[in-house]
Protein backbone atom coordinates (compact mmCIF):
# COMPACT_ATOMS: atom_id res chain seq x y z
CA UNK A 1 0.00 0.00 0.00
CA UNK A 2 1.69 3.46 -0.90
CA UNK A 3 0.89 6.28 1.08
CA UNK A 4 0.08 9.85 -0.51
CA UNK A 5 -0.27 13.16 1.34
CA UNK A 6 -2.22 15.76 -0.52
CA UNK A 7 -3.35 19.48 0.34
CA UNK A 8 -6.76 18.87 -1.30
CA UNK A 9 -8.62 15.45 -2.86
CA UNK A 10 -11.36 16.06 -4.69
CA UNK A 11 -13.48 12.85 -4.87
CA UNK A 12 -15.56 12.49 -8.00
CA UNK A 13 -14.57 14.46 -11.48
CA UNK A 14 -18.29 15.82 -11.91
CA UNK A 15 -19.35 19.46 -12.30
CA UNK A 16 -18.89 19.90 -8.76
CA UNK A 17 -15.44 18.01 -8.00
CA UNK A 18 -13.80 19.59 -11.12
CA UNK A 19 -14.50 22.94 -10.50
CA UNK A 20 -13.72 22.00 -6.38
CA UNK A 21 -10.33 21.62 -7.69
CA UNK A 22 -9.75 24.26 -10.53
CA UNK A 23 -10.40 26.28 -7.86
CA UNK A 24 -8.51 25.00 -5.13
CA UNK A 25 -5.56 24.26 -7.77
CA UNK A 26 -5.66 27.97 -8.88
CA UNK A 27 -4.41 29.08 -5.70
CA UNK A 28 -2.19 26.93 -5.13
CA UNK A 29 -2.99 23.75 -3.63
CA UNK A 30 -1.83 20.65 -4.71
CA UNK A 31 -5.30 18.93 -5.91
CA UNK A 32 -5.66 15.62 -6.53
CA UNK A 33 -9.62 14.96 -8.09
CA UNK A 34 -10.22 10.70 -7.76
CA UNK A 35 -13.31 9.45 -10.00
CA UNK A 36 -14.78 5.78 -10.43
CA UNK A 37 -14.82 5.87 -14.52
CA UNK A 38 -12.83 5.76 -17.44
CA UNK A 39 -13.00 9.70 -18.71
CA UNK A 40 -13.54 12.80 -15.41
CA UNK A 41 -17.20 14.77 -16.41
CA UNK A 42 -19.54 12.54 -14.35
CA UNK A 43 -22.83 13.18 -15.58
CA UNK A 44 -21.81 15.88 -18.23
CA UNK A 45 -20.40 13.58 -20.45
CA UNK A 46 -23.73 11.88 -20.83
CA UNK A 47 -25.49 15.31 -21.92
CA UNK A 48 -25.66 16.06 -25.64
CA UNK A 49 -27.87 18.56 -24.85
CA UNK A 50 -27.86 22.25 -24.84
CA UNK A 51 -27.71 23.51 -21.27
CA UNK A 52 -29.83 26.00 -19.86
CA UNK A 53 -28.60 28.40 -17.17
CA UNK A 54 -27.77 32.07 -18.01
CA UNK A 55 -24.80 33.34 -20.65
CA UNK A 56 -22.37 33.46 -17.68
CA UNK A 57 -23.10 29.94 -17.16
CA UNK A 58 -22.10 28.08 -20.80
CA UNK A 59 -25.69 28.43 -21.26
CA UNK A 60 -26.76 26.75 -24.77
CA UNK A 61 -23.54 24.92 -24.62
CA UNK A 62 -23.82 21.14 -24.42
CA UNK A 63 -22.67 19.04 -21.21
CA UNK A 64 -20.20 16.80 -22.98
CA UNK A 65 -18.54 20.17 -24.44
CA UNK A 66 -18.44 21.55 -20.85
CA UNK A 67 -16.83 18.86 -19.53
CA UNK A 68 -14.14 19.49 -21.96
CA UNK A 69 -13.99 22.91 -21.05
CA UNK A 70 -13.55 21.46 -17.20
CA UNK A 71 -10.97 19.05 -18.00
CA UNK A 72 -8.52 21.34 -19.78
CA UNK A 73 -8.90 24.21 -17.30
CA UNK A 74 -7.67 21.51 -14.85
CA UNK A 75 -4.79 20.68 -16.58
CA UNK A 76 -3.76 23.88 -17.19
CA UNK A 77 -4.17 24.29 -13.43
CA UNK A 78 -2.19 21.66 -12.48
CA UNK A 79 -4.86 19.41 -11.28
CA UNK A 80 -3.59 15.36 -11.50
CA UNK A 81 -6.89 13.11 -11.92
CA UNK A 82 -6.98 9.92 -11.36
CA UNK A 83 -9.20 7.62 -13.58
CA UNK A 84 -10.73 4.48 -12.72
CA UNK A 85 -10.02 5.31 -9.26
CA UNK A 86 -13.02 4.41 -6.51
CA UNK A 87 -13.03 5.92 -3.07
CA UNK A 88 -13.86 3.08 -0.82
CA UNK A 89 -13.22 4.46 2.45
CA UNK A 90 -13.54 7.76 4.22
CA UNK A 91 -11.73 7.28 7.42
CA UNK A 92 -10.60 9.54 10.40
CA UNK A 93 -8.71 11.62 10.29
CA UNK A 94 -9.10 12.93 6.98
CA UNK A 95 -8.00 9.46 5.05
CA UNK A 96 -9.47 8.42 2.06
CA UNK A 97 -9.05 4.55 0.54
CA UNK A 98 -8.32 4.48 -3.08
CA UNK A 99 -9.24 1.19 -5.68
CA UNK A 100 -7.12 2.02 -8.52
CA UNK A 101 -7.55 -0.26 -11.78
CA UNK A 102 -10.18 -2.49 -13.57
CA UNK A 103 -12.18 -5.09 -12.40
CA UNK A 104 -10.51 -7.74 -15.20
CA UNK A 105 -6.77 -6.49 -14.56
CA UNK A 106 -4.46 -5.39 -11.86
CA UNK A 107 -6.04 -3.82 -9.21
CA UNK A 108 -4.42 -1.51 -6.02
CA UNK A 109 -5.59 0.11 -3.08
CA UNK A 110 -3.98 3.09 -2.05
CA UNK A 111 -4.57 5.42 1.21
CA UNK A 112 -3.81 9.10 0.83
CA UNK A 113 -3.82 11.68 3.53
CA UNK A 114 -5.71 14.89 2.62
CA UNK A 115 -5.75 18.19 4.59
CA UNK A 116 -8.69 19.23 3.01
CA UNK A 117 -11.12 16.84 0.86
CA UNK A 118 -14.07 17.71 -1.25
CA UNK A 119 -17.20 14.97 -1.52
CA UNK A 120 -18.55 15.75 -5.32
CA UNK A 121 -19.49 12.08 -5.59
CA UNK A 122 -23.18 13.11 -7.52
CA UNK A 123 -26.12 11.38 -6.83
CA UNK A 124 -27.62 7.80 -7.98
CA UNK A 125 -30.71 6.72 -9.65
CA UNK A 126 -33.76 5.78 -7.19
CA UNK A 127 -35.47 2.28 -8.88
CA UNK A 128 -39.69 1.66 -9.12
CA UNK A 129 -40.76 -1.80 -8.02
CA UNK A 130 -43.38 -3.26 -10.16
CA UNK A 131 -44.21 -6.67 -11.00
CA UNK A 132 -41.33 -8.03 -13.46
CA UNK A 133 -38.76 -5.07 -12.85
CA UNK A 134 -36.48 -7.50 -12.36
CA UNK A 135 -36.30 -8.43 -16.45
CA UNK A 136 -33.58 -7.74 -18.70
CA UNK A 137 -34.78 -4.50 -20.66
CA UNK A 138 -36.24 -2.89 -17.20
CA UNK A 139 -33.62 -0.14 -16.54
CA UNK A 140 -32.72 3.64 -15.15
CA UNK A 141 -33.03 6.32 -17.46
CA UNK A 142 -29.52 7.50 -16.57
CA UNK A 143 -27.91 4.15 -17.52
CA UNK A 144 -30.20 3.84 -20.72
CA UNK A 145 -28.28 7.71 -21.29
CA UNK A 146 -24.80 6.27 -20.45
CA UNK A 147 -25.70 3.25 -23.26
CA UNK A 148 -26.64 5.35 -26.01
CA UNK A 149 -24.20 8.67 -25.47
CA UNK A 150 -21.42 6.79 -23.99
CA UNK A 151 -21.10 3.15 -25.42
CA UNK A 152 -23.38 4.10 -27.87
CA UNK A 153 -25.78 0.94 -27.73
CA UNK A 154 -29.71 1.13 -28.40
CA UNK A 155 -31.42 -0.58 -25.25
CA UNK A 156 -34.07 -1.16 -27.34
CA UNK A 157 -36.53 0.23 -30.23
CA UNK A 158 -39.28 0.90 -28.40
CA UNK A 159 -39.41 1.98 -25.08
CA UNK A 160 -41.70 3.13 -22.41
CA UNK A 161 -40.38 6.39 -19.82
CA UNK A 162 -41.35 6.01 -16.09
CA UNK A 163 -41.64 9.55 -14.82
CA UNK A 164 -42.02 13.15 -16.15
CA UNK A 165 -39.09 14.67 -14.30
CA UNK A 166 -36.45 16.36 -16.63
CA UNK A 167 -34.04 13.05 -16.68
CA UNK A 168 -37.62 11.28 -17.82
CA UNK A 169 -37.87 13.46 -20.26
CA UNK A 170 -34.28 14.59 -21.79
CA UNK A 171 -33.13 10.39 -21.71
CA UNK A 172 -36.79 10.22 -23.87
CA UNK A 173 -35.56 12.41 -26.75
CA UNK A 174 -32.17 11.37 -26.69
CA UNK A 175 -33.45 7.55 -27.03
CA UNK A 176 -35.73 9.14 -30.56
CA UNK A 177 -32.23 10.67 -31.62
CA UNK A 178 -30.60 7.40 -31.15
CA UNK A 179 -33.01 5.30 -33.08
CA UNK A 180 -35.78 4.47 -30.72
CA UNK A 181 -39.06 5.23 -30.60
CA UNK A 182 -40.72 6.61 -26.71
CA UNK A 183 -44.13 4.45 -27.08
CA UNK A 184 -45.06 6.60 -24.04
CA UNK A 185 -44.29 8.30 -21.20
CA UNK A 186 -46.04 8.27 -17.27
CA UNK A 187 -46.21 9.90 -14.40
CA UNK A 188 -47.90 9.00 -11.18
CA UNK A 189 -48.72 12.77 -10.24
CA UNK A 190 -51.16 14.77 -12.07
CA UNK A 191 -48.83 17.15 -13.33
CA UNK A 192 -45.34 17.01 -15.57
CA UNK A 193 -42.43 17.53 -13.01
CA UNK A 194 -39.98 18.55 -15.50
CA UNK A 195 -39.68 21.86 -17.22
CA UNK A 196 -42.35 22.37 -20.46
CA UNK A 197 -40.02 23.14 -22.80
CA UNK A 198 -38.55 19.61 -22.58
CA UNK A 199 -41.84 18.06 -22.74
CA UNK A 200 -43.10 19.73 -25.42
CA UNK A 201 -40.04 18.52 -27.19
CA UNK A 202 -41.09 15.04 -27.29
CA UNK A 203 -44.66 15.79 -27.59
CA UNK A 204 -43.96 17.43 -30.56
CA UNK A 205 -42.39 13.91 -31.60
CA UNK A 206 -45.56 12.52 -30.86
CA UNK A 207 -44.63 10.94 -27.60
CA UNK A 208 -48.40 10.49 -25.34
CA UNK A 209 -47.59 12.24 -22.29
CA UNK A 210 -49.69 10.24 -19.20
CA UNK A 211 -49.97 12.23 -16.19
CA UNK A 212 -51.84 9.98 -13.09
CA UNK A 213 -50.76 7.20 -14.72
CA UNK A 214 -48.24 4.28 -13.62
CA UNK A 215 -46.89 0.90 -14.73
CA UNK A 216 -48.35 -2.27 -13.37
CA UNK A 217 -46.28 -5.03 -14.77
CA UNK A 218 -43.83 -5.82 -17.41
CA UNK A 219 -43.56 -9.69 -18.98
CA UNK A 220 -41.77 -11.13 -21.26
CA UNK A 221 -39.80 -14.14 -22.50
CA UNK A 222 -36.27 -13.53 -20.89
CA UNK A 223 -36.32 -10.27 -21.53
CA UNK A 224 -39.44 -7.43 -22.24
CA UNK A 225 -41.74 -7.64 -24.43
CA UNK A 226 -44.58 -6.25 -22.98
CA UNK A 227 -45.94 -3.77 -19.99
CA UNK A 228 -48.91 -2.74 -18.98
CA UNK A 229 -50.05 0.82 -17.27
CA UNK A 230 -52.81 1.96 -15.82
CA UNK A 231 -54.20 5.45 -14.16
CA UNK A 232 -54.14 5.60 -10.59
CA UNK A 233 -56.61 7.97 -8.18
CA UNK A 234 -55.29 10.56 -5.96
CA UNK A 235 -53.65 8.35 -3.08
CA UNK A 236 -51.68 6.83 -6.49
CA UNK A 237 -53.47 3.63 -6.17
CA UNK A 238 -54.05 1.53 -9.71
CA UNK A 239 -57.27 2.22 -11.38
CA UNK A 240 -57.48 -1.87 -12.48
CA UNK A 241 -60.24 -0.93 -14.81
CA UNK A 242 -58.49 1.35 -17.16
CA UNK A 243 -55.27 -1.17 -17.65
CA UNK A 244 -54.00 -0.85 -20.92
CA UNK A 245 -51.28 -2.87 -22.72
CA UNK A 246 -48.12 -1.37 -24.67
CA UNK A 247 -45.67 -3.65 -27.23
CA UNK A 248 -42.27 -2.69 -25.61
CA UNK A 249 -39.27 -3.48 -25.35
CA UNK A 250 -37.45 -1.69 -22.89
CA UNK A 251 -39.00 0.12 -19.97
CA UNK A 252 -36.34 2.56 -18.51
CA UNK A 253 -36.99 4.53 -14.88
CA UNK A 254 -36.78 8.04 -14.18
CA UNK A 255 -37.93 8.30 -10.75
CA UNK A 256 -35.41 10.39 -9.53
CA UNK A 257 -31.97 10.55 -7.93
CA UNK A 258 -30.63 10.59 -4.29
CA UNK A 259 -27.68 12.01 -3.34
CA UNK A 260 -24.51 9.58 -2.93
CA UNK A 261 -23.24 10.25 1.13
CA UNK A 262 -21.75 6.57 2.15
CA UNK A 263 -18.54 8.53 2.47
CA UNK A 264 -20.26 11.63 4.59
CA UNK A 265 -21.57 9.26 6.46
CA UNK A 266 -18.60 7.05 7.24
CA UNK A 267 -16.74 10.50 8.91
CA UNK A 268 -19.87 10.98 10.24
CA UNK A 269 -20.92 14.00 8.57
CA UNK A 270 -24.34 14.92 10.14
CA UNK A 271 -27.22 14.65 7.72
CA UNK A 272 -30.30 16.17 7.11
CA UNK A 273 -33.61 14.80 5.26
CA UNK A 274 -35.09 16.96 2.73
CA UNK A 275 -37.72 15.49 0.00
CA UNK A 276 -36.83 18.49 -2.75
CA UNK A 277 -33.01 17.42 -2.15
CA UNK A 278 -33.24 13.88 -2.85
CA UNK A 279 -33.46 12.26 0.99
CA UNK A 280 -30.37 12.37 3.19
CA UNK A 281 -27.64 15.17 2.24
CA UNK A 282 -24.86 16.11 4.75
CA UNK A 283 -25.36 18.96 6.31
CA UNK A 284 -23.04 21.96 5.30
CA UNK A 285 -22.36 25.82 5.59
CA UNK A 286 -22.06 28.12 3.12
CA UNK A 287 -18.50 27.68 2.69
CA UNK A 288 -19.88 23.93 1.27
CA UNK A 289 -18.02 22.73 4.82
CA UNK A 290 -19.74 20.19 6.84
CA UNK A 291 -19.74 19.28 10.19
CA UNK A 292 -16.30 17.46 9.84
CA UNK A 293 -14.20 20.10 9.94
CA UNK A 294 -12.01 19.89 6.83
CA UNK A 295 -14.51 18.04 5.05
CA UNK A 296 -16.43 20.06 2.48
CA UNK A 297 -19.50 18.78 0.44
CA UNK A 298 -20.11 20.37 -3.32
CA UNK A 299 -22.64 19.37 -5.92
CA UNK A 300 -25.57 16.27 -6.29
CA UNK A 301 -24.42 14.65 -3.15
CA UNK A 302 -25.47 17.97 -1.06
CA UNK A 303 -28.56 17.94 -2.55
CA UNK A 304 -29.64 16.96 -5.80
CA UNK A 305 -29.94 19.95 -8.37
CA UNK A 306 -28.32 20.76 -11.52
CA UNK A 307 -24.88 21.53 -13.39
CA UNK A 308 -25.40 25.03 -12.48
CA UNK A 309 -25.66 24.76 -9.21
CA UNK A 310 -23.05 21.77 -9.09
CA UNK A 311 -19.98 24.06 -10.58
CA UNK A 312 -21.03 27.36 -8.43
CA UNK A 313 -21.43 24.50 -5.16
CA UNK A 314 -17.29 23.31 -6.37
CA UNK A 315 -16.22 26.95 -6.32
CA UNK A 316 -17.59 27.65 -3.41
CA UNK A 317 -16.28 24.40 -1.61
CA UNK A 318 -12.56 24.80 -3.61
CA UNK A 319 -12.10 28.38 -2.90
CA UNK A 320 -13.29 27.86 0.91
CA UNK A 321 -10.92 24.76 1.62
CA UNK A 322 -7.74 26.97 -0.10
CA UNK A 323 -8.88 29.75 2.46
CA UNK A 324 -8.77 27.60 5.47
CA UNK A 325 -5.26 26.46 4.34
CA UNK A 326 -3.77 30.13 4.26
CA UNK A 327 -3.89 30.17 0.57
CA UNK A 328 -5.94 32.98 -0.08
CA UNK A 329 -7.17 35.94 2.69
CA UNK A 330 -10.24 36.15 4.45
CA UNK A 331 -11.51 39.13 2.76
CA UNK A 332 -10.90 38.02 -1.01
CA UNK A 333 -12.51 34.69 -0.20
CA UNK A 334 -15.46 36.28 1.24
CA UNK A 335 -15.84 38.78 -2.31
CA UNK A 336 -16.10 35.37 -4.20
CA UNK A 337 -18.13 33.55 -1.99
CA UNK A 338 -20.91 36.74 -1.97
CA UNK A 339 -20.13 36.66 -5.85
CA UNK A 340 -21.31 33.37 -5.97
CA UNK A 341 -24.21 33.48 -4.09
CA UNK A 342 -25.32 36.25 -5.73
CA UNK A 343 -25.46 33.57 -8.98
CA UNK A 344 -26.66 30.41 -7.03
CA UNK A 345 -29.55 32.37 -5.77
CA UNK A 346 -30.52 33.70 -9.65
CA UNK A 347 -30.12 30.00 -10.19
CA UNK A 348 -32.97 29.20 -7.30
CA UNK A 349 -35.64 30.83 -8.51
CA UNK A 350 -38.53 30.29 -10.83
CA UNK A 351 -41.35 27.83 -9.90
CA UNK A 352 -38.73 24.65 -9.99
CA UNK A 353 -36.03 26.41 -8.30
CA UNK A 354 -37.66 28.21 -4.74
CA UNK A 355 -38.29 25.07 -3.60
CA UNK A 356 -34.44 24.36 -3.72
CA UNK A 357 -33.57 27.72 -2.55
CA UNK A 358 -35.31 26.96 0.80
CA UNK A 359 -34.29 23.66 0.87
CA UNK A 360 -30.66 24.75 0.83
CA UNK A 361 -31.39 27.49 3.66
CA UNK A 362 -33.04 25.09 5.70
CA UNK A 363 -29.73 23.00 5.44
CA UNK A 364 -27.54 25.91 6.07
CA UNK A 365 -30.01 26.33 9.02
CA UNK A 366 -30.09 23.17 10.11
CA UNK A 367 -25.73 23.35 10.07
CA UNK A 368 -25.95 26.08 12.29
CA UNK A 369 -27.68 24.29 14.95
CA UNK A 370 -26.14 21.33 14.90
CA UNK A 371 -22.61 23.69 16.18
CA UNK A 372 -24.51 25.27 18.66
CA UNK A 373 -25.81 22.51 20.22
CA UNK B 1 -53.25 23.33 -18.30
CA UNK B 2 -52.47 21.49 -21.52
CA UNK B 3 -49.15 21.95 -20.80
CA UNK B 4 -48.50 20.98 -17.69
CA UNK B 5 -50.66 17.38 -18.52
CA UNK B 6 -49.96 16.60 -22.05
CA UNK B 7 -46.76 18.66 -22.01
CA UNK B 8 -47.41 20.59 -24.91
CA UNK B 9 -49.13 24.26 -25.32
CA UNK B 10 -52.34 25.24 -27.04
CA UNK B 11 -52.39 28.10 -29.02
CA UNK B 12 -54.93 29.97 -26.32
CA UNK B 13 -52.30 28.91 -23.40
CA UNK B 14 -49.62 31.12 -25.65
CA UNK B 15 -51.93 33.83 -26.33
CA UNK B 16 -52.89 33.97 -22.45
CA UNK B 17 -49.05 33.83 -21.54
CA UNK B 18 -49.20 37.10 -23.47
CA UNK B 19 -46.25 36.46 -26.28
CA UNK B 20 -48.10 35.96 -29.08
CA UNK B 21 -47.30 37.70 -32.39
CA UNK B 22 -49.99 40.00 -33.21
CA UNK B 23 -51.86 39.29 -36.55
CA UNK B 24 -50.81 42.22 -38.05
CA UNK B 25 -46.90 41.58 -37.46
CA UNK B 26 -47.80 38.07 -39.32
CA UNK B 27 -48.87 39.88 -42.40
CA UNK B 28 -45.80 41.98 -42.27
CA UNK B 29 -43.59 38.68 -42.78
CA UNK B 30 -41.50 35.99 -41.02
CA UNK B 31 -41.66 36.36 -37.25
CA UNK B 32 -40.13 34.23 -34.30
CA UNK B 33 -42.48 32.29 -32.03
CA UNK B 34 -41.45 32.14 -28.44
CA UNK B 35 -43.22 29.36 -26.83
CA UNK B 36 -41.48 29.47 -23.41
CA UNK B 37 -44.13 30.25 -20.64
CA UNK B 38 -42.58 28.73 -17.64
CA UNK B 39 -40.21 30.63 -15.19
CA UNK B 40 -36.73 28.80 -16.06
CA UNK B 41 -33.24 29.98 -15.01
CA UNK B 42 -32.41 30.42 -18.46
CA UNK B 43 -31.69 33.24 -21.08
CA UNK B 44 -29.40 32.71 -24.27
CA UNK B 45 -32.12 33.46 -26.80
CA UNK B 46 -31.59 37.07 -24.87
CA UNK B 47 -27.96 37.05 -25.99
CA UNK B 48 -28.73 35.19 -29.51
CA UNK B 49 -30.43 38.07 -30.71
CA UNK B 50 -28.84 40.92 -32.35
CA UNK B 51 -31.87 43.21 -32.67
CA UNK B 52 -32.65 43.02 -28.99
CA UNK B 53 -35.82 41.74 -29.65
CA UNK B 54 -35.90 39.29 -27.01
CA UNK B 55 -35.65 40.25 -23.49
CA UNK B 56 -35.31 38.31 -20.45
CA UNK B 57 -33.22 40.61 -17.55
CA UNK B 58 -32.72 39.95 -14.14
CA UNK B 59 -33.34 37.54 -12.38
CA UNK B 60 -32.77 35.09 -15.12
CA UNK B 61 -35.65 32.99 -14.27
CA UNK B 62 -37.79 35.96 -15.87
CA UNK B 63 -40.21 34.98 -18.85
CA UNK B 64 -38.33 35.95 -22.52
CA UNK B 65 -40.58 39.03 -23.38
CA UNK B 66 -40.38 39.51 -27.49
CA UNK B 67 -40.98 42.78 -29.32
CA UNK B 68 -42.33 42.00 -32.58
CA UNK B 69 -41.35 45.34 -33.68
CA UNK B 70 -37.87 44.47 -33.26
CA UNK B 71 -37.57 41.13 -34.80
CA UNK B 72 -36.75 40.77 -38.02
CA UNK B 73 -37.68 36.56 -38.39
CA UNK B 74 -33.81 36.18 -39.41
CA UNK B 75 -33.94 33.28 -37.41
CA UNK B 76 -30.56 33.55 -35.28
CA UNK B 77 -31.95 32.34 -31.98
CA UNK B 78 -34.16 29.19 -32.92
CA UNK B 79 -30.63 26.92 -32.94
CA UNK B 80 -29.53 29.26 -29.80
CA UNK B 81 -32.50 28.53 -27.53
CA UNK B 82 -31.57 24.76 -25.41
CA UNK B 83 -35.45 24.60 -24.73
CA UNK B 84 -35.79 24.43 -28.54
CA UNK B 85 -39.24 26.29 -27.73
CA UNK B 86 -38.54 29.40 -30.33
CA UNK B 87 -39.99 28.69 -34.32
CA UNK B 88 -40.31 31.62 -37.39
CA UNK B 89 -43.62 31.75 -38.68
CA UNK B 90 -43.57 33.18 -42.16
CA UNK B 91 -47.70 33.59 -42.76
CA UNK B 92 -46.09 35.62 -46.33
CA UNK B 93 -44.07 33.03 -47.81
CA UNK B 94 -45.94 32.53 -51.11
CA UNK B 95 -49.49 32.42 -52.63
CA UNK B 96 -51.43 30.66 -50.14
CA UNK B 97 -48.50 29.15 -48.03
CA UNK B 98 -46.85 29.88 -45.05
CA UNK B 99 -43.34 28.77 -43.77
CA UNK B 100 -42.54 27.61 -40.64
CA UNK B 101 -38.50 27.12 -39.25
CA UNK B 102 -37.82 25.31 -36.24
CA UNK B 103 -35.02 23.57 -34.70
CA UNK B 104 -34.61 19.16 -35.53
CA UNK B 105 -31.80 17.43 -34.35
CA UNK B 106 -33.08 13.69 -35.50
CA UNK B 107 -31.28 11.27 -38.28
CA UNK B 108 -31.47 11.11 -41.09
CA UNK B 109 -32.14 14.69 -42.00
CA UNK B 110 -34.29 15.35 -44.86
CA UNK B 111 -33.20 16.96 -47.58
CA UNK B 112 -34.32 19.94 -49.18
CA UNK B 113 -37.13 19.23 -51.41
CA UNK B 114 -38.55 16.19 -49.60
CA UNK B 115 -42.46 15.87 -49.35
CA UNK B 116 -43.05 16.08 -45.57
CA UNK B 117 -46.34 14.92 -43.17
CA UNK B 118 -46.12 18.45 -40.91
CA UNK B 119 -46.79 17.97 -37.31
CA UNK B 120 -48.23 20.09 -34.55
CA UNK B 121 -47.42 21.11 -31.21
CA UNK B 122 -48.71 17.33 -30.24
CA UNK B 123 -47.12 15.25 -32.63
CA UNK B 124 -50.26 14.97 -34.92
CA UNK B 125 -49.74 15.17 -38.55
CA UNK B 126 -51.64 17.96 -39.67
CA UNK B 127 -51.44 18.66 -43.36
CA UNK B 128 -48.48 17.54 -46.11
CA UNK B 129 -45.45 20.19 -46.26
CA UNK B 130 -42.20 20.62 -48.48
CA UNK B 131 -38.92 21.23 -47.00
CA UNK B 132 -37.54 24.36 -48.23
CA UNK B 133 -34.60 24.96 -45.87
CA UNK B 134 -32.05 23.44 -43.86
CA UNK B 135 -29.50 25.47 -42.08
CA UNK B 136 -26.84 24.25 -40.16
CA UNK B 137 -24.15 26.32 -39.99
CA UNK B 138 -21.02 25.71 -37.30
CA UNK B 139 -22.56 28.37 -35.34
CA UNK B 140 -25.36 26.44 -34.96
CA UNK B 141 -23.82 23.92 -32.73
CA UNK B 142 -25.15 21.00 -34.28
CA UNK B 143 -28.52 21.98 -34.22
CA UNK B 144 -29.86 22.36 -37.64
CA UNK B 145 -32.99 24.28 -38.84
CA UNK B 146 -35.41 22.94 -41.15
CA UNK B 147 -37.91 25.48 -43.09
CA UNK B 148 -40.81 23.66 -43.79
CA UNK B 149 -43.78 25.23 -46.55
CA UNK B 150 -47.18 24.27 -45.70
CA UNK B 151 -50.52 25.73 -46.72
CA UNK B 152 -50.75 29.03 -44.99
CA UNK B 153 -53.57 28.41 -42.70
CA UNK B 154 -51.76 25.58 -41.10
CA UNK B 155 -49.01 27.99 -39.89
CA UNK B 156 -49.61 28.43 -36.98
CA UNK B 157 -50.15 24.76 -36.02
CA UNK B 158 -47.36 23.64 -37.51
CA UNK B 159 -44.26 23.16 -35.46
CA UNK B 160 -42.06 19.90 -36.83
CA UNK B 161 -41.93 17.46 -38.99
CA UNK B 162 -42.76 13.63 -38.42
CA UNK B 163 -39.59 11.68 -38.04
CA UNK B 164 -38.11 8.95 -40.80
CA UNK B 165 -39.00 5.74 -38.91
CA UNK B 166 -41.71 7.52 -37.45
CA UNK B 167 -44.46 4.70 -36.92
CA UNK B 168 -46.85 6.82 -38.91
CA UNK B 169 -47.34 9.30 -35.92
CA UNK B 170 -49.39 8.86 -33.31
CA UNK B 171 -53.19 9.63 -31.81
C1 LIG C 1 -30.64 13.08 -17.96
C2 LIG C 1 -30.06 14.24 -17.21
C3 LIG C 1 -30.15 15.53 -17.78
C4 LIG C 1 -29.62 16.63 -17.13
N1 LIG C 1 -29.71 17.86 -17.74
C5 LIG C 1 -29.21 18.97 -17.12
C6 LIG C 1 -29.30 20.28 -17.73
O1 LIG C 1 -29.84 20.45 -18.83
N2 LIG C 1 -28.78 21.33 -17.06
C7 LIG C 1 -28.18 21.16 -15.85
O2 LIG C 1 -27.70 22.16 -15.30
N3 LIG C 1 -28.09 19.97 -15.26
C8 LIG C 1 -28.60 18.84 -15.86
N4 LIG C 1 -28.51 17.60 -15.25
C9 LIG C 1 -27.99 17.50 -13.89
C10 LIG C 1 -26.50 17.47 -13.80
O3 LIG C 1 -25.97 16.56 -14.73
C11 LIG C 1 -26.09 17.08 -12.38
O4 LIG C 1 -26.80 17.86 -11.45
C12 LIG C 1 -24.61 17.34 -12.19
O5 LIG C 1 -23.87 16.53 -13.07
C13 LIG C 1 -24.19 17.06 -10.76
O6 LIG C 1 -22.81 17.25 -10.67
P1 LIG C 1 -21.92 16.51 -9.60
O7 LIG C 1 -20.54 16.91 -9.90
O8 LIG C 1 -22.48 16.77 -8.27
O9 LIG C 1 -22.15 14.95 -9.84
P2 LIG C 1 -21.88 13.97 -11.11
O10 LIG C 1 -21.90 14.72 -12.39
O11 LIG C 1 -22.82 12.87 -10.92
O12 LIG C 1 -20.40 13.47 -10.86
C14 LIG C 1 -20.06 12.64 -9.80
C15 LIG C 1 -18.82 11.88 -10.16
O13 LIG C 1 -18.34 11.24 -9.00
C16 LIG C 1 -17.88 9.96 -9.29
N5 LIG C 1 -17.94 9.17 -8.06
C17 LIG C 1 -19.01 8.90 -7.29
N6 LIG C 1 -18.65 8.17 -6.22
C18 LIG C 1 -17.31 8.01 -6.31
C19 LIG C 1 -16.36 7.34 -5.50
N7 LIG C 1 -16.70 6.72 -4.37
N8 LIG C 1 -15.08 7.36 -5.91
C20 LIG C 1 -14.71 7.98 -7.04
N9 LIG C 1 -15.57 8.63 -7.84
C21 LIG C 1 -16.86 8.63 -7.48
C22 LIG C 1 -18.82 9.49 -10.37
O14 LIG C 1 -18.24 8.48 -11.16
C23 LIG C 1 -19.03 10.77 -11.17
O15 LIG C 1 -18.10 10.90 -12.21
C24 LIG C 1 -29.01 16.47 -15.87
C25 LIG C 1 -28.92 15.19 -15.30
C26 LIG C 1 -29.41 14.08 -15.94
C27 LIG C 1 -29.29 12.72 -15.32
S1 LIG D 1 -35.75 35.93 -35.30
FE1 LIG D 1 -33.89 37.20 -35.30
S2 LIG D 1 -34.66 39.24 -34.82
FE2 LIG D 1 -36.30 37.84 -34.28
S3 LIG D 1 -36.00 37.42 -32.12
FE3 LIG D 1 -34.90 35.81 -33.23
S4 LIG D 1 -32.82 36.56 -33.43
FE4 LIG D 1 -34.09 38.32 -32.88
S1 LIG E 1 -33.43 30.34 -24.56
FE1 LIG E 1 -35.32 29.24 -25.03
S2 LIG E 1 -35.79 28.04 -23.18
FE2 LIG E 1 -34.28 29.61 -22.61
S3 LIG E 1 -35.51 31.34 -21.85
FE3 LIG E 1 -35.09 31.71 -24.04
S4 LIG E 1 -36.88 30.82 -25.08
FE4 LIG E 1 -36.88 29.99 -23.00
Amino acid sequence: MAQNKWEVVVVGGGPAGLSAAIEAAKSGCRTLVVDANETAGGQLFKQIHKFFGSSAHRAGVRGIDIGGELLAECEKQGVEVWLNSVAIGLFKEKTVAVERGFDNGAKSVVVLEADRIVLASGASENAVRFRGWTLPGVMGAGAAQTMINVNRVLPGKNVLMIGSGNVGLIVSYQLMQAGADVKALVEAAPKIGGYAVHASKIARAGVPIHTGHTVLEARGDRRVEEADICAVDEKWQPLLETKKTLAVDTVTIAAGLKPLVELAMMHDCQMMFHPVLGGWAPLHDAKMETTSPGIYVAGDISGVEEANTALEEGKLAGISAAESLGKIGEADADRIRSEIWGRLDGLRLGPHGVMRMQAKSEQIDHYKSAQSA
Amino acid sequence: MSVENEGYLTIEELKAAGQYPSGARFQEGPVAVIECVQEIPCNPCETACRFGAIRVGEPITNLPKADEGKCTGCGLCVARCPGLAIFIVDKTYGEGLGAVSFPYEYFPLPSEGDEVTAVDRAGRGVCAGTVVKILAPESFDRTPVVTVAVPVGKAEDVRGIERAGQAGGQS
